[in-house]
């Protein structure tokens, strides 16, 4: 590609992504940054304003521990989720980002970020963890607090509306990454001594419901395509719980957010015959001890317990919004001026849960005629989504930090460097990193502080600059845009670009993925679903499609961007199908289930189940790896210092 | 159709060197034909609705006619953003009209300082981060007793 200009920038930590994590890092990045004397580039596909999962903003701050008031503690965190993601999770990542995360909500505070307060001035919780925000423009002052640390301070420069495929390496060691911007010809080449991935999650993986002008209404947005997958997995790092995805239940179709319904509102929900699934379905939690007996019940199970209604044939299933705004408000009945307040603000905060984040549901009720106090709205479960931040748990295997280790633990969990994977040099953060979930937006940030600053502390020890070699990145430039070279080859061969025997276009290649995944890995259609021979056929159609994807073709940048945005989202699905055909069990009803193995099984499968591609061998390799307890279970808890217990 | 943009008053930006709605949008959607000077979305089907196209729009050119395949007619959320607050006004497909205000930010624009005052004590090799403790609102950060 002659007409491709190709720009080299070196910097020492190189942030790929836009996104909480990497704003958080960018910021972290920054001050050590200044003190070291080193530079630090921020590489978005986007514009770092309104990039990321909470480019459209958010109702709620969802991990909020309470460390200085005394009201929780950084083990009942780890408590929390560990038993929400059924017993498998890394205790020193969840703990490492708890005892951080209100910093960070602290300083979104101060940047300017309108945090719900009560009559006292305290934080006005929508749970235990969950805070209350106006969060119309959360992105924003994150980003610009960001953007400020990195340029203000002269460390930092932000290339935006650059599109990262993958990594650079020298041998083992990631020596920073290429790609290419969407406006206009150009190939970059970034060097770099540390890399931080915090590019997201996965979309668009499998078959959305809507298949329509819908079809770009995920719940998680349709820009996550699996970028830091595919960016860990070819650098040759180890990952983890590739097999835990996430299934949101949420307002149907437009998914909207039931978080605020649920624990704020106090919302049931119920089937079409007026039955309470939580209450009903009781006994079927016990078939999922210990997990099924505690408190919250963990997602997958409540997840599970709807759908067991839905397939009787028991649906829809309600958010019973009607009943939920009448109990609040008849606490004020013998007051009619106080219950018409409160009536008036039930109203205002219902709306702008919606508004705030989802506005698509706020349409979907305007164009239904629904008023929440009056009507019940549809949930219905979404197709699954790789969200580590989240309640899934997929992502790279990384270091913990060394001081949160025990004995027993330090061997397994700590190589060097905090949120490092087990790349030299290549740090992850947000849906990034594994075995850390519910870290949401503003863990997700913390954790981009966390390893931003380990991997400063990386590049002050390894200071010195990767070798590239020439003749590989000539080939990188050459297969990288390869899809725009095909197409002008072939364009002349048919009457309609979109249908050639030579090429396929992104679009159809992302349908047939999505139909694979869909059918065979357990999506919607299978009703979550799969078996030891549907998951082989599915890596039989994958093996398939991966041959194909050499046969991308693309007419123009942004479709470009598209082929390898779905070439990412493959990575992502052949490690999904391989570790669920690895783990011989079904642990996450409710998020998947594998037929022929229908039971939990404590034994065998207490474990993490990872796995790594080997980019010399082109081979994948399978491995168990055990979940070890770092806060040891009740009476024996290690003491905690530094704060209040 | 998701996000589109009414003819009659966008003007391409013509003031600028990008159009704000082709500058702000997460999934690269929006484009600029250049022979007609107008902004259009390239591909509805991959619009999230997030509304950042038309907040931003300094013409009020782009808006959202809800997903054709799941939503009935009629409706429209119309934001009206300024530096600390958004006023929305919901249309229903029955003509009802609804109207909400709500803060977006507590500081001016452009203002968000990066260490929020917070003084940093730590250096590289202790588990304290930039602002740390005093950004907790602790002495120090949670540790474990070994």
């Amino acid at each position: 590609m002659a007409d491709f200009e190709t720009v080299v920038v070196e910097t020492d930590l190189l942030i790929l992504g836009g996104g909480m994590a990497a704003c958080g890092a960018a910021v972290e990045a920054a001050y050590w940054a200044m003190q070291n004397g080193l530079k630090v580039t921020l590489v978005d596909k986007a514009a770092v304003d309104r990039s990321g999962a909470v480019a459209m903003g958010l109702s709620a701050i969802n991990q909020y521990v309470g460390l200085k008031d005394g009201a929780n503690t950084v083990k009942d965190y780890v408590d929390y989720v560990r038993n929400d993601l059924m017993g498998i999770t890394r205790e020193d990542l969840v703990a490492n980002i708890a005892r951080h995360v209100d910093s960070t909500v602290h300083l979104f505070e101060k940047w300017g970020l309108p945090i719900w307060k009560d009559e006292k001035g305290s934080y006005v919780h929508e749970g235990r963890w969950q805070l209350m925000i106006n969060g119309e423009s959360y992105k924003v002052v994150v980003a610009e607090a960001a953007k400020n640390a990195l340029l203000q301070s002269g460390v930092g420069q932000i290339f935006e509306r650059v599109f990262i495929v993958g990594p650079l390496m020298d041998g083992d060691r990631c020596a920073g990454a290429a790609g290419f911007s969407v406006r206009e010809n150009k190939f970059y080449i970034f060097k770099s001594k540390a890399t931080l991935v915090a590019m997201g999650g996965a979309v668009h993986v499998f078959k959305p419901r809507s298949s329509g002008e819908g079809m770009g209404r995920a719940w998680y947005p349709p820009w996550n395509s699996g970028s830091s997958a595919y960016f860990t997995i070819k650098a040759g790092a180890e990952m983890t719980c590739q097999e835990v995805r996430f299934i949101p239940v949420r307002f149907k179709d437009a998914y909207g957010p039931v978080g605020a319904w649920f624990l704020l509102f106090k919302s049931r929900a119920t089937n079409s015959q007026g039955g309470d699934y939580m209450v009903e379905r009781k006994p079927e939690l016990e078939k999922w001890a210990p997990y099924g007996r505690v408190k919250p019940i963990p997602a997958n199970l409540r997840n599970y317990m709807g759908m067991l209604d839905v397939m009787e044939g028991k649906g829809p299933i309600y958010m019973r919004t009607d009943e939920a705004i009448q109990k609040i408000a008849n606490t004020y009945k013998d007051d009619p001026k106080a219950y018409k307040k409160k009536m008036k603000d039930l109203e205002s905060e219902a709306w702008e849960d919606f508004l705030d984040m989802t506005i698509s549901q706020a349409l979907l009720w305007a164009a239904t005629n629904l008023q929440p106090e009056e009507r019940s709205s549809e949930i219905a479960a979404a197709e699954p989504y790789f969200i580590g931040s989240h309640s899934g748990a997929s992502g790279a295997w990384v270091s913990g930090p060394e001081d949160l280790q025990t004995d027993d633990t330090r061997a397994e969990y700590f190589w060097g460097y905090a949120h490092m994977s087990t790349v030299p040099g290549l740090f992850c953060a947000g849906d990034a990193s594994g075995a850390s979930s519910h870290k949401f937006s503003s863990g997700s940030h913390a954790e981009g502080r966390i390893a931003a600053k380990a991997a400063i502390k990386y590049v002050v020890e390894h200071n010195t600059m990767p070798k590239l070699d020439q003749a590989a990145l000539d080939a990188l430039k050459a297969e990288i845009l390869k899809p725009l070279a095909f197409y002008e080859q072939h364009k002349n061969a048919t009457t309609d670009p979109e249908i050639n025997p030579n090429y396929i276009k992104p679009r159809m290649f992302m349908f047939r993925l999505q139909k694979i995944m869909d059918e065979y890995a357990g999506g919607i259609t299978a009703q979550f679903t799969t078996n030891e021979a549907l998951l082989t056929k599915a890596l039989e159609l994958l093996a398939f499609l991966e041959e194909d994807s050499d046969k991308l073709a693309a007419s123009n940048l942004h479709e470009l961007m598209r082929c390898w945005e779905n070439v990412h989202r493959m990575w992502q699905a052949e490690a999904h199908v391989r570790t669920m055909l690895f783990r011989e069990e079904t642990r996450w009803p409710g998020y998947y289930c594998r037929a022929d193995k229908p039971h939990i099984d404590e034994e065998k499968w207490h474990v993490f189940a990872n796995c790594r591609f080997d980019p010399g061998t082109k081979a994948w390799e399978m491995k168990a790896r055990p979940v070890l307890r770092v806060f040891a279970e009740q009476p024996k808890a290690p003491e905690l210092v530094g704060a209040r217990n | 159709m998701p996000s589109y943009v009414n003819p009659d008053k966008c003007d391409g930006c013509k003031a600028l060197d990008k159009t704000a709605c082709q500058y702000i949008c997460p999934n690269d959607l929006m484009v600029l034909d250049k022979e007609k000077m107008k902004a259009y979305n390239r591909d509805v089907t991959m619009c999230w609705e997030c509304y950042n196209c038309v907040k931003i729009c300094p013409t009020q050119a782009v808006e959202v006619r809800s997903y054709a395949d799941f939503v009935p007619l009629g409706a429209s959320a119309t934001p009206l953003r300024s530096t600390d607050s958004i006023l929305w006004t919901v249309k229903f497909r029955n003509g009802m009209i609804k109207r909400f205000k709500f803060p977006i930010r507590t500081t001016p624009e452009g203002k968000a300082v990066p260490d929020g005052g917070f003084e940093t004590k730590g250096d590289l090799n202790t588990p304290l981060l930039f602002t740390e403790p005093a950004s907790l609102g602790l002495g120090d950060v949670y540790r474990l007793k070994n």
